[in-house]
């Protein structure tokens, strides 16, 4: 995250030919692109792709190793892997897409108000901030559920504060960037009202950089909910996610290894699509640092 | 320098300060009731109301304030809600495990993280450099609880090399229980500090000074690591802060994979067990050591940079 003060600023319409350039000669790109989209589509057609219920336990066929009836085999109560997984993918999207946004959202708000206004506002949002951002993400998760316990909510509040001091200080600094802007000064001398000024003249100028942390930290986002519910404090059981699918496999590793291998598959395979595409996205914002 | 030292260090107190107040009105003002969190959603209320005296949860808020300060700051954690062991002992006893688990992780990311950059930069755009990309890109992507939970179904159930759980008892037997958690932990140190070290060794290749070094004929391996890489570590040192940091949060997962003692274990088994007064120190101990270590880099950053003193 240390770098992200250095996205520099485009303009809106630079946006649609910033998709081609992520996309343009990289097959990576659209392969990641591609997964991603497989991964959404089995998450919204769960009920109907999946074979069974995930939560149907069966005591005939506890640890069942793969075979026709169980394509991944089941787990210690006799539920199928392959159902829990693909009902757990519903899970780490959900995560991996409302917990960026809720924190672009607050973390907006906050740099925006702390860089417009400036003066103590600014000095307290500031210090807050930057002590937030000594705290690596997982940490002040784990730190922020300790106090909260787990469940859907909680962690998405969770994971919301871990990811917006993030956003804070990218807003701060990109809405003290654009504060020098000459339209400013003329909506100022025209009468413009404040609130105006800053949703219709800070935040649509200050959105492309925070639409790009959005991508970068969705695979964070996932990979810190996997975390979490293998930690035990974040989405809990018997609803199946891919961390917690991979806790109850570690305690049963003697018996079967899918859930453990499978589960860690799919968390790899998405976070590396999604940080792929994040990669391009800032390749193509900062070609300097290839 | 020991005025810069002494600022920084009365700089940090504020920032203990407030982070204990944070730590605070996390533990108490935000909705989740600590009383009912202790002891379920289905107990008596006369058990809630005891405890709640018990820890001074009926007091006004300012007075519970003012009391969990005084007792962070002399040390007094209370006592376990299970075992009735004092708090102090038990973090005590199982600090020395993460501290080992913490430096023997960064110590091999270093020594794989800052030769694989090298590598890489100085191949830029070449097989070495494409090959380091996507290793770094899946040291990212792999969560470090499944790479360990790999590591320990191949090396420890598979082929028996290592031991399933536990830290060991004298050297030799802590080593060989280190190993594997160590390595878990190590490999994404190696893709951070690696990434890190290329950016960095590009960024000082291209100078004035390194070109004058080679022009002056020294050896190409004396311009790399006398000339450039000592101008790249000060970006460096900052990743080291922040791979000291992730490697401290990661353990906790990864003393849970390898059933290791440890203050992860201990925060995370209270966290389950609803141990209230560990949850609450273990908390506040992991935040102090955000702080400590900050405050350990920025000294780090003046005896690389003597620059900074003087600003």
């Amino acid at each position: 995250m240390a770098n992200s003060e250095a996205i520099p600023l485009p303009e809106a319409p630079r946006l649609r030919r910033l998709a081609g350039e992520v996309v343009a000669g990289r097959p990576a790109v659209i392969i990641s692109l591609a997964t991603v989209l497989v991964f959404a589509v089995i998450a919204i057609l769960a009920p109907w792709i999946a074979p069974r219920d995930p939560m149907a336990q069966s005591f005939i066929a506890i640890n069942a190793m793969p075979s026709s009836d169980y394509l991944l085999g089941t787990d210690q109560f006799g539920r199928d892997l392959l159902s829990r997984l693909i009902y757990g993918s519903r899970n780490s999207l959900i995560f991996g897409l409302l917990s960026p946004v809720f924190a672009a959202i607050a973390g907006t708000f906050l740099g925006v108000t702390a860089g417009y206004f400036g003066g103590w506002i600014d000095r307290v949002v500031t210090r807050i901030i930057d002590m937030l951002l000594a705290f690596p993400e997982l940490l002040l998760a784990i730190l922020v559920a300790a106090a909260l316990g787990g469940g859907f909510w909680n962690v998405v509040a969770v994971l919301t504060i871990a990811f917006t001091p993030g956003f804070a200080r990218v807003a701060r600094a990109s809405t003290l960037a654009v504060k020098q802007e000459p339209y400013i000064e003329a909506a100022i001398a025209s009468g413009v009202s404040t609130p105006v000024i800053i949703f219709r003249h800070v935040v649509p100028n200050i959105s492309a950089p925070i639409v790009v942390l959005m991508t970068l930290w969705s695979a964070s986002a996932i990979r810190l909910e996997a975390t979490l519910s293998f930690l035990g404090i974040g989405t809990q059981p018997p609803a199946p996610s891919w961390g917690n699918i991979i806790r109850e496999g570690l305690g049963n590793m003697f018996a079967t290894p899918w859930p453990i291998l499978t589960g860690g598959l799919a968390i790899t395979i998405v976070v590396l699509a999604i940080s792929t595409i994040g990669d391009a996205v800032r390749d193509a914002l900062d070609p300097e640092i290839k | 320098m020991t005025r810069y030292i002494l600022t920084r260090l009365l700089d940090a107190v504020p920032t203990m300060l407030l982070v204990l107040t944070l730590v605070f009105l996390a533990m108490r003002v935000l909705p989740g009731d600590p009383a009912l969190a202790a002891l379920g959603d289905g107990a008596q209320p006369e058990a809630i109301a005891q405890f709640r005296e018990r820890f001074g949860l009926n007091d006004p808020l300012w007075l519970q304030y003012l009391h969990f300060m005084r007792d962070m700051l002399t040390f007094d954690f209370g006592a376990s809600l299970m075992s009735g062991e004092r708090v102090a002992q038990l973090l005590v006893s199982n600090l020395g495990y993460t501290v080992e688990l913490t430096i023997a992780a960064v110590l091999l990311g270093i020594m794989g993280g800052i030769p694989l950059g090298v590598m890489a930069a100085l191949n830029r755009n070449r097989a070495p450099d494409a090959g380091f990309r996507v290793f770094s890109l899946l040291g990212y992507a792999i969560p470090d609880f499944y790479l360990g939970a790999v590591l320990l179904i191949v090396f420890s159930l598979s082929l028996g090399w290592f031991p399933i759980s536990g830290a060991g008892d004298g050297f030799a037997d802590r080593m060989h229980h280190l190993v594997l958690p160590a390595l878990t932990l190590a490999l994404l140190k190696v893709a951070f500090l690696g990434r890190l070290t290329r950016t960095a060794l590009l960024e000082v290749l291209g100078r004035d000074f390194v070109r004058t070094a080679r022009a002056k004929g020294a050896r190409e391996n004396r311009v790399i690591y006398r000339h450039a890489l000592r101008n790249a570590l000060l970006p460096l040192s900052t990743g080291l802060g922040l791979s000291i940091l992730s490697t401290l949060s990661g353990s906790v997962a990864v003393e849970l994979v390898f059933n290791r003692p440890g203050l992860g274990k201990l925060l995370i088994t209270a966290i389950t067990e609803r141990d209230y007064p560990i949850v609450q120190a273990g908390v506040v101990v992991f935040a102090a050591a955000v702080v400590v270590v900050n405050l350990l880099m920025e000294l780090v950053y003046v005896i690389i940079d003597p620059r900074i003193r003087v600003q």
